[in-house]
């Protein structure tokens, strides 16, 4: 069996507030394989959003080992995380996180924009994963002129676009009516079944029932792993 | 390989650096008034160095052409009424006749025992009225000899200057000032016409070319009044029509002045003589002077003067204008503080997409950069036409030097980065996960 994508050794995370020690992360362990489609529960303060943040590379563990695609991440300085977020993760976020000022097209482009890559080779690539999610008649919109669900779809797009080895997706459908979370939601199990990795965080267990495994965090530990369906 | 890579590298970051430029020009475009504010403060900043810089060096540059029109070479005595004297006089009922100011023994004194002088120049002055038939004009008449207008670096605009011969000769000519034809002479050319003077014609036989402003004072004798006219006649001539007497009639009483030389002008060969020449006829002065009726005047010592008086003024506009730029400065930093904090959460994202640290100084650098070296063109623009218009307004004159643009520029684009420096590091030391819960 081919290593992991995401491998997760006693992974740690404490918070100094002032005077009191916050153990967020008291030891974690699990791995995610290639094409696997997790979802991550737990009541809040349980250390979804932390263990998050360790998975996208945007926070340290204090201790224990992560890597990713078989590479040691945990104590990387921050030029070398900046390249690792931009070059192996893609992030969808409950609001969206849309650059506002930037045209659809161009927020897509913004990953590339950190990698060099030529002008017209990202706008090429930006415009494809624009029809993929639906949106190539939106390609010079702002922001502000889409509906909720339209914006998500071009985060989406967005965390596509680097051909990332995992993508992170933090409550996506929490700003959206149903009908257009259940369509997002129609499209992670798209990129599912097209061989993608996908982890996403959630409190809503209908969401949490779409994927094909569920962790479940209680206290900063695990809970329980279990396969769905 | 490895030279190919790093030029692969600098391609890169060239083709980077352009788009930061795109997307620094976007997001300033978004704010265009809050932009155009900011920028204010650099564009008054540059555009006041450059004005008063020219400002500053234009009326140095009169200043300066007023002495060197003296002759730097030169040191000119002249003879002043002594504050006793002037005091009886004042008492007006009185016949009496003053006898003070520079002799001819004066002259042949200096030219006897002073080394290195090579000319000496006296001149008289007479204030009559001149009259072209009805015309008439007050003016300064000047005896003086044919060398005149080589020592004072004057010219003859139109005509000739008197000659040895004239001077022998006792000829009745005169050579006009330009300043006083168009009151005599406003529609013919006054040359080979003939004007009275105090009961005596005299042929016109030339006109000097127009003084800079100001600079006639000098001839009037120190006596202060603005007088703009004047007109030369052979030292000779002069001392053969008036003597040496000079006769002032007021209501009531008159009085009488006897002045042999107004003003004398000695020429040191070198420069560097100068000073020891002053100082020699100075002693040689106040030895066989009873009385300060007499000024010596040391036109190199002005200029010196005027350009330490010139180095101040700059040191003091230079400061101003400094200080005007960092308060411009201030400005835009002010304002990227503010933006970085309103743009954390688009910090955030970008971190998060794979902006480094130094992707975010660029960013925000640029556009402080972008903003100031704006500024810093319209200033210069700005900087550059407004001396036009004081010249042309006040009639001041300004010389925009050639060096004063850029200095002004690259003042500004430094203070762009400068100022832009601490908000770029804000932006890039902010936690991305903070920055992405920011609202």
């Amino acid at each position: 069996m081919a290593t992991p994508i995401v491998q997760f050794t006693d992974v740690r995370k404490t918070y100094q507030m002032g005077p009191v020690t916050v153990e967020a992360l008291r030891g974690i362990s699990f791995d995610i394989n290639a094409g696997d489609y997790l979802s991550i529960m737990g009541p809040s303060g349980c250390g979804k959003s932390t263990l998050l943040n360790l998975l996208g590379c945007l926070d340290r563990p204090s201790s224990g080992r992560y890597r990713l695609g078989g590479e040691d991440v945990s104590q990387m300085n921050d030029d070398a995380l900046s390249s690792v977020r931009g070059t192996r993760l893609g992030f969808v976020f409950q609001s969206y996180n849309l650059i506002q000022q930037l045209t659809v097209v161009e927020n897509i482009e913004v990953p590339l924009y950190y990698q060099d890559r030529p002008e017209e080779e990202s706008r090429e690539l930006a415009r494809r994963m624009a029809a993929r999610v639906g949106l190539e008649h939106r390609l010079e919109h702002k922001p502000f002129e889409l509906s909720g669900g339209q914006q998500q779809r071009v985060a989406i797009a967005r965390a596509l676009v680097n051909e990332p080895l995992v993508i992170l997706a933090d409550e996506p459908t929490g700003n959206l009516d149903s009908s257009s979370g259940s369509d997002i939601l129609e499209l992670f199990d798209e990129l599912h079944a097209q061989g993608k990795t996908l982890i996403l965080v959630t409190h809503d267990p209908t969401v949490g029932r779409r994927s094909r495994r569920t962790l479940r965090l209680r206290d900063g530990r695990i809970e329980s792993d279990v396969a769905n369906r | 390989m490895n030279s190919d890579f790093r030029s692969v590298l600098r391609g890169l970051t060239g083709a980077r650096l352009k788009r930061a430029v795109r997307l620094g020009v976007k997001s300033l475009w978004l704010h265009r008034l809050r932009s155009m504010l900011t920028m204010l403060g650099i564009v008054f900043g540059v555009c006041s160095v450059i004005a008063m810089l020219a400002i500053g060096e234009g009326a140095s540059f009169e200043a300066q052409e007023k002495i060197k029109s003296l002759g730097s070479q030169n040191i000119i005595l002249r003879s002043t009424k002594p504050p006793e004297e002037q005091k009886v006089s004042d008492k007006g009922s009185q016949s009496y006749v003053l006898q003070y100011g520079i002799t001819y023994t004066d002259v042949n004194r200096i030219r006897a025992t002073i080394p290195g002088v090579s000319v000496v120049m006296p001149a008289r002055n007479i204030r009559e009225y001149a009259w072209n038939i009805s015309r008439r004009v007050d003016c300064d008449v000047i005896g003086t000899v044919p060398w005149y207008p080589e020592m004072r670096n004057q010219r003859v605009a139109s005509g000739r200057f008197f000659t040895d011969a004239d001077m022998e000769s006792r000829a009745n000519v005169c050579v006009l000032g330009a300043e006083m034809v168009p009151a005599l002479f406003p529609i013919d050319s006054p040359l080979g016409k003939h004007i009275r003077v105090g009961g005596n014609y005299y042929t016109v036989i030339g006109v000097m070319e127009r003084l800079g402003a100001g600079v006639n004072d000098s001839e009037t004798g120190g006596s202060g009044k603005p007088a703009a006219q004047r007109m030369f006649i052979p030292l000779e001539t002069a001392r053969l029509r008036y003597g040496d007497v000079l006769m002032r009639r007021r209501s009531g009483s008159f009085e009488a002045e006897r002045i042999q030389l107004h003003e004398i002008t000695v020429k040191v060969e070198s420069l560097d003589q100068v000073t020891r020449v002053a100082d020699a006829i100075k002693n040689l002065m106040e030895r066989n002077h009873k009385k300060k009726d007499y000024e010596i005047v040391v036109p190199l010592e002005l200029l010196k003067r005027a350009e330490e008086t010139k180095r101040i003024f700059n040191i003091v506009l230079g400061s101003i204008a400094a200080i005007s730029l960092l308060v411009g400065g201030i400005g835009i930093m002010n304002i990227m503080l503010a933006s970085v904090t309103e743009r954390t959460r688009e910090i955030g994202i970008r971190r998060a997409l794979g902006a480094r640290r130094r992707d975010i100084v660029v960013q925000f650098l640029v556009e402080t950069v972008i903003l100031s070296g704006a500024g810093g063109m319209v200033g210069v623009l700005l900087g550059m036409s407004i001396p036009f218009l004081v010249t042309y307004a006040a009639g001041m004159k300004t010389i925009v030097t050639l060096w004063s643009p850029f200095l002004a520029f690259t003042i500004s684009a430094l203070v762009g980065i400068v100022f832009g420096i601490y908000p770029a590091l804000r932006a890039a030391q902010m936690d991305p996960v903070e920055a992405l819960r920011h609202e």
